[in-house]
């Protein structure tokens, strides 16, 4: 130990400031930036190059460059900019609610991806990987539906019970796939997948009865009622916005997922079999309990987020009201880092990215190019290998890395 | 953590005791067809119409008492599950081929119950034409699965190499005039697809589930956006290839029922036939086979006797999803005729689940992709025939087949146990 000291302390000034900088360039935030900054830069070229208005003006390049060149800047500058006026402040509106508008849309949609978010980040703390919140939404849509439209309740407490319904409903979906892969070792994967289509059906199944879930003289399509108004999750900032109290249902989720895992004994638990089952197992927590609990309160999330959605519907509830929430979940999860600070910024990336499409659409740009930019982003910071050899960015110090990939063989090995 | 354990041999019998549960499932599901099919079920007629009005040799239509044949097949089944437990309790297993046939009779008993007193009765070439051409991609799929996970990679990219190979089948078929030019392009994109998987799994020790899941979000975002923002603009001149024309083999197509169902096809089908044994041959028949599945098992150990793990790995998820690329092509050029949004639909996720029904073999995952292709069509089938019946639990089936192989209840599925491990060399 001293002698490693000594070595460090002869270490010259200049070679000193070279290694904090090394830790910089090869640190976590400088690399998320640069892969956010990549994504945006890719997605600029993607709708740059299919653009109808950039093709033409290339193909009389020869008779005036500059106008092309232009339209290639007009068509990001159009592109992101009504991204950013659809999502964060719209500088071009009369009054103030309409300029902050934008950025209560962006919490609306990004409320429900946060609380799936945090859900699928849990189970990644634990070492699974749920791709279920999918399926644990659809089942948790079906208990919030039913309560909320065929119970009677009062104003509240109809909602809070609709809320538990999903939550409870959800639960027990993801504790189906914990205790399949307790006991019988089945891939939490694969079962995930299996499981979301067969919530899939069975919700659509449910959505065809009429004494469960069918809208009132409702025929052979799957669809329910809205929510009866005592359930529904009113508007948070009056008439003039849509951001509803799922967005409170959301924050409180941040801080209970923050809680739970930074603060608890159960969250403590939760990260060391995520770390090391072995080592936990030795240590005497029972590991596959831990799965059970962990993919059990994931799925509870995930029915925050089904709440979220179906307790809000207008003009009927139908399958597609799940929007897809259930797998960007996964992708929040990742940007995020599975922390609750993480998820909250990457879930409100993606509900920018949700709000801006309308203007973009308007602007005459393609918001499916979000979509690009969004796999893009998480591709790069999932795999840090092509964002450091895209901008040569330093390995983080080779001998973390080397025993990084050390353990990793050593697992095979053994 | 999962320690690597040798296994002797593919899936050897000497490496688990076969358990009863798998011919309890076949007794308990027999009963069902026996008595909700047969004793409570309906009382009409059941045609089997076997030929089209096209063909020259006519069959004529089968037509018996719906009670009276679900009765027939259930007390059938009964039969072949009392051998299966016979069979388990003398230690020996149920052979794949009784239980394929146990399945036919299921499948036949719930086709004749759906469409009781239907006027235009069950029509078979209707229905197995379909069910083949319906699960090739998911064969192809499943290929691909199987040749990235017998070398000890995760392929949950299946799903978006399927989608590349679709749409760069369709619009470069189009663009060109010449389909199999886009069924070329679709195997090389869906190759370099593959690779990207392949080097950031094998060389850069990314957590290979993620990468899958992650590529298939690029993918879908990107055929979106092309669709949306330049395909559609545009989709006669890139969006409209049609499809492969059909070859009907010269005596083989005249077969009744057979010849038109399997030898009347899209060059598709008889690659997927050519494909299968091919890939069961070299996987277990070959050195190359065998290098293949020692990586996959053990591959320290193949490390040891000199086999290069990394690159072994590199070329066989390529392949598999130059396989998958073809798998794509075959949904657009073999079946629909056009790229449509995000048109893969989940296929590739359900070939991945075909892979661990079919256990790892190529054989049995062909079978398991039928029996999930029989369930697509048969979807779309019942709503014709009978209105009204609860096809979402029908569409369930599979699904729940699958999970309950996954979850050993079927006794012995067992991944190659290197599967999802990245290797350094110490």
């Amino acid at each position: 130990m001293s002698k490693k000291k000594d070595v460090m302390a002869q270490k010259p000034a200049q070679d000193k400031a070279t290694t904090v900088l090394h830790e910089i360039m090869s640190g976590d935030p400088v690399r998320i930036a640069l892969s956010v900054l990549l994504g945006f830069i890719i997605g600029g070229v993607f709708m740059v190059v299919f653009d109808k208005n950039v093709i033409k003006a290339f193909e009389e390049f020869g008779v005036d460059p500059n106008y092309a060149l232009s339209t290639v800047w007009w068509t990001v500058q159009d592109g992101y900019g009504a991204l950013f006026s659809g999502s964060i402040i719209n500088f071009g509106a009369d009054n103030f609610t309409a300029a902050i508008r934008p950025f209560t849309e962006t919490l609306r949609f990004a409320a429900p991806l946060i609380m799936a978010g945090l859900g699928v980040a849990l189970t990644f703390r634990v070492g699974l990987f749920n791709i279920g919140a999918t399926g644990q939404m659809m089942v948790g849509l079906a208990g919030a539906t039913f309560v909320s439209t065929r119970l009677q309740m009062p104003i509240i407490i109809h909602m809070l019970a609709a809320v538990f319904a999903a939550v409870v409903c959800a639960m027990i979906w993801g504790m189906i796939v914990g205790v399949l892969k307790a006991r019988t070792g089945a891939h939490e994967v694969i079962v995930t997948i299996m499981m979301n289509y067969v919530a899939l059906s069975l919700f659509t199944y449910l959505l065809r009865q009429p004494n469960l879930l069918l809208e009132e003289n409702g025929g052979g399509t799957p669809k329910s009622d809205n929510p009866d108004g005592t359930a529904r999750l009113g508007l948070l900032f009056g008439p003039d916005f849509q951001v509803h109290y799922g967005l409170i249902f959301a924050i409180l989720s941040v801080v209970l997922y923050w809680w739970l895992m930074e603060k608890s004994t159960f969250g403590f638990r939760f990260r060391m079999v995520g770390h090391n089952p072995s080592a936990a197992r030795a240590a005497g927590i029972k590991v596959e309990t831990t799965f059970i609990w962990a993919l059990a309160i994931s799925a509870g999330f995930s029915g925050l987020a089904a709440a979220n959605q179906g307790l809000s519907v207008d003009g009927g509830l139908t399958t597609s009201i799940e929007a897809g929430i259930g797998f960007d979940a996964i992708t929040v999860a990742l940007l995020g880092g599975s922390r609750a600070g993480g998820v909250v910024m990457a879930g409100m990336l993606f509900g920018a990215f949700k709000a801006g499409s309308a203007t973009m659409q308007v602007a005459g740009v393609s918001p499916e190019v979000l979509g690009v930019v969004k796999a893009l982003i998480v591709l790069f910071i999932a795999a840090p290998p092509i964002i450091r050899a895209f901008y040569r960015l330093p390995v983080p110090s080779p001998k973390v890395f080397e025993s990084a990939q050390k353990a990793k063989a050593a697992k095979v090995i053994k | 953590m999962k320690n690597v354990e040798v296994t002797p041999g593919m899936f050897s019998s000497a490496e688990t005791k076969p358990s009863l549960k798998t011919p309890i499932t076949l007794v308990v599901a027999a009963f069902v067809v026996l008595v909700f099919f047969g004793f409570l079920g309906k009382a009409g007629d059941i045609s089997f119409v076997w030929s089209d009005k096209r063909e020259a040799i006519q069959l004529p239509p089968f037509v018996v008492n719906s009670m009276l044949f679900c009765t027939f097949v259930g007390a059938v089944l009964l039969l072949i599950g009392l051998l299966s437990i016979a069979l388990s309790l003398r230690g020996r297993r149920t052979p794949v081929w009784l239980i394929a046939i146990y399945s036919l009779g299921a499948m036949m008993a719930l086709l004749g119950w759906l469409a009781t007193e239907a006027t235009q009765g069950v029509q078979m070439i209707f229905i197995l034409g379909n069910t083949l051409v319906l699960a090739i991609p998911l064969i192809f799929g499943g290929m691909a699965g199987i040749m990235s996970e017998r070398v000890g990679v995760v392929n949950i990219a299946i799903e978006g190499q399927l989608l590349t190979g679709a749409f760069v089948s369709a619009v470069l078929g189009t663009m060109t005039g010449n389909l199999y030019i886009g069924m070329i392009a679709a195997m090389i994109a869906s190759g370099l697809l593959s690779m990207v998987l392949a080097s950031l799994a094998i060389k850069y020790l990314v957590e290979q589930i993620i990468i899958g899941v992650l590529l298939n979000v690029l993918v879908i975002g990107v055929t979106n956006f092309l669709y949306s923002a330049w395909v559609d603009d545009d989709s006669i001149n890139r969006n409209f290839p049609g499809t492969f024309e059909k070859l009907p083999i010269p005596l083989l197509s005249e077969i009744p029922v057979l010849g038109q169902v399997l030898f009347n096809n899209r060059i598709t089908v008889y690659l997927m036939f050519i494909l299968v044994p091919l890939l069961w041959y070299v996987l277990f028949r070959t050195k190359l086979g065998l290098r293949a599945r020692a990586v996959g098992e053990h591959p320290l150990a193949a490390d040891t006797v000199g086999i290069n793990v990394g690159r072994t790995r590199f070329w066989w998820v390529t392949i598999g999803g130059m396989v998958a690329g073809l798998g794509g092509a075959s949904l657009t050029l073999g079946n629909v005729g056009s790229f449509g949004r995000e048109m893969s639909a989940g296929l590739g996720f359900i070939a991945l689940a075909v892979v661990i029904l079919g256990r790892w073999q190529p054989i049995y995952v062909t079978l398991g992709a039928l029996l999930f292709g029989f369930t697509i069509i048969l979807k779309v089938w019942a709503n014709q025939v009978s209105p009204g019946i609860p096809v979402d639990f029908i569409t369930m089936v599979p699904y729940l087949v699958t999970l309950v192989a996954v979850a050993g209840f079927a006794g012995r599925v067992k991944p190659p146990a290197a599967s999802g491990q990245p290797y350094v060399k110490g």
